[in-house]
């Protein structure tokens, strides 16, 4: 499986993404830089975390208007796995990939640490060799990773079952303070209505590796690879 | 002409940011203020011709997130 990782000028984890990609047996991954237009040879889309355009008027307002985000949207819609990790899942929501948005964290602090999340579905391509409930420690890194929608997105997403998972405690409980910046439902990562698109804020690129404290990570892309 | 957008966060989005510059302003000691929101201008040098529809494009699919913001803006 041929994985793209775009490249905008301010993403900083794209290098983590395609060595934790390269390192999976059946995957391999390239960069591709936000003007090209092509993803012709990929089976897969990651867009990666870091600060696109220095986060510029909102997270990830810019990076939507570069060139191979047309491409994306393309690719979403034939179907094409698209993955987005904390300003990818900023670019995904301002690109209209995923319904809300994310604002400034509710403490105002960037919170970087380990964090639990919860599955919350196994029906997706991204989360399908998981299982319901299961929690998994996978750090975040972000000031605004809070994520907002309506009233009645939100009802839509419950009722799509497109939360995928959700800020907990070490025992799984979602409560509220467990969840790192105020996010609505403690939502941490949700997908499209047609379930693959994913974007999330952690980062399960940084738990591919013992020596990073967690593997946890690895479910993510695993599922994809068995898919 | 310069055109001048302004957006705010939607009232029903937290606004951390004005919450914590409302809590300065009691700090200064002035205990009557209510709901403090904080967003941005932006200045814009637009051509005299320009039509508001596209003053409204501009501002709705780049300076704003319709989402989590509402705009508005003067000539």
């Amino acid at each position: 499986m041929k994985f793209a990782v775009i490249r905008f000028p301010g993403s900083n984890c794209d290098q983590d993404c395609v060595l934790a990609l390269n390192n999976l047996s059946g995957a391999s991954a390239d960069f591709v830089w936000h003007k090209d237009t092509s993803l012709a040879s990929f089976d897969a889309v990651v867009v990666p975390g870091g600060f696109s355009y220095g986060d510029y008027l909102r997270c990830g307002a810019i990076a939507r208007f570069s060139p191979i985000m047309q491409t994306v949207k393309s690719f979403a819609a034939s179907g094409g796995t698209v993955l987005g990790i904390c300003n990818g899942f900023q670019i995904l929501c301002e690109s209209g990939l995923l319904p809300g948005a994310l604002v400034r964290n509710k403490g105002l602090h960037f919170v970087c640490k380990h964090q639990s999340i919860r599955v919350e579905s196994t029906n997706s391509r991204f989360t399908h060799t998981a299982t319901k409930g299961q929690v998994l420690n996978i750090p975040i890194a972000h000031g605004e990773g809070c994520y907002f929608a309506d009233d009645a997105t939100l009802a839509a997403l419950n009722a799509n079952d497109q939360i995928l998972v959700r800020y907990c405690d070490a025992s799984g409980q979602t409560t509220e303070a467990a969840n790192p910046n105020g996010s609505r439902e403690n939502i941490a990562g949700i997908c499209n209505e047609t379930r693959n698109v994913f974007g999330l804020m952690p980062h399960p690129e940084r738990a591919c590796d013992p020596a990073l404290g967690s593997t946890n990570g690895l479910v993510i892309f695993d599922s994809l690879l068995k898919c | 002409m310069k055109v001048l957008v302004t957006v705010l966060p939607k009232p029903s989005v937290l606004d951390p940011q004005g919450a914590a510059a409302a809590e300065a302003i009691r700090h200064l000691g002035l205990t009557g203020v209510g709901r403090v929101r904080i967003g941005k201008v932006i200045e814009l040098e637009l051509p005299d011709s320009t039509p508001d529809s596209e003053i409204h494009r501009i501002a709705k699919d780049l300076l704003s997130n319709p989402v989590i913001e509402d705009y508005s803006f003067s000539k």
